[in-house]
């Protein structure tokens, strides 16, 4: 039926988002952050401001950030790669309109309380 | 960038956000055992490669650069106000290497599945993590109650070094793989010296 030249029909889902993630992020793939894909976060205020370099993503991501929430989180909710949303939370960080906390490296840990609270969590799950 | 030093910022009360990895090979159970545990339905995330990104031969003289989506199933479990664990089942096929560097940076642990019916599934991931130096456990995926081979004759199979527990488990099951994930707390609490009194899994 298709001949092997010809465009590959998308339509729907297939299609992605009627943005797609390099013109929401006005061309730019790569972030300046390596931020870890549990890094949680948080949004500083309410509600976006107006602000002409702001795009919808952006304002979904305050709203959604409303408390701490992962990375992959913010990507998964919002259907975007997590390198999109990387480059979107560097805009918002210039701005401070969310903050971002790294995780803690495990072998930082003081002790094994957080294990014990997690095995213990787990438990009573 | 400061990321290490999130202490400043702490007058916002942050949970302590922890992560584990579920590996093994396609069809093994990963994406199971994180909805067996999950407080919500695993969450799907993506990450696009260009082709350069992944460890795949040389591609000098083609033009157009071709882009993968890599889809990566993760889950979480809160406990309390100021616990996250989240567990990120990684990308199945082992040419991803790259993702698997920035899944695993920070992680607590793995579980790696493995079906005694095609064992050789797990190695590339216990050969990742053996290298990365990150603890791990293996948890049999009893599928279908079918249980071909000793735990011991698991072990000896995958040339495990004698510390590395090894299981069964039942990744549909809710209480078998809370187990899995206890098992992989104790095996990292025991490698970091903190063990203070051993438990019994299961007491």
């Amino acid at each position: 039926m298709t001949r092997p030249d010809a465009e590959p029909l998308w339509v729907d889902d297939e299609a992605g988002p009627v943005v797609r993630p390099y013109a929401m992020t006005r061309g730019r793939a790569r972030p300046r952050n390596g931020f870890n894909v549990i890094s949680l976060v948080t949004a500083t205020r309410a509600a976006p401001p107006i602000d002409v370099g702001l795009v919808p993503e952006h304002a979904r991501i305050i709203e959604l950030c409303q408390r701490p929430l992962a990375l992959a989180e913010v990507a998964a909710h919002l259907h975007l790669p997590l390198g999109t949303v990387r480059v979107l939370l560097d805009d918002l960080v210039a701005r401070q309109l969310v903050q971002v906390s790294e995780p803690r490296p495990p072998a930082t840990l003081p002790d094994d309380s957080v294990f014990e609270a997690l095995i213990h969590g787990l438990r009573e799950l | 960038m400061d990321y290490e030093n999130s202490d400043r910022e702490d007058r916002t009360i942050l949970p302590t956000a922890l992560k584990i990895l579920i590996a093994g090979g396609f069809g093994v159970g990963k994406t199971t055992l994180v909805a067996a545990v999950s407080e919500t339905q695993p969450l799907r995330t993506e990450e696009v490669l260009s082709e350069r990104g992944v460890g795949v031969d040389d591609l000098t003289g083609v033009e157009a650069k071709s882009t993968t989506t890599v889809a990566m199933d993760f889950g979480r479990i809160t406990f309390g106000e100021d616990l996250v664990l989240y567990l990120f089942g990684t990308p199945g096929q082992d040419r991803f290497w790259f993702l698997w560097d920035e899944l695993a940076l920070g992680a607590l642990g793995a579980v790696v599945l493995a079906d005694t019916r095609r064992l050789a599934d797990c190695f590339p991931s216990i050969d990742y993590f053996e290298g990365q130096g990150l603890p791990f456990i293996v948890a049999v995926n009893c599928f279908d109650g079918a249980r071909q081979y000793s735990l011991e004759e698991v072990q000896m199979a995958l040339n495990l070094d004698p510390d590395v527990p090894v299981m069964l488990c039942d990744a549909r099951k809710r209480e078998s793989s809370k187990e899995v994930l206890i098992t992989l707390l104790q095996h990292v609490m025991k490698g970091r010296g903190l063990t203070r009194k051993p438990e019994t899994v299961g007491s």
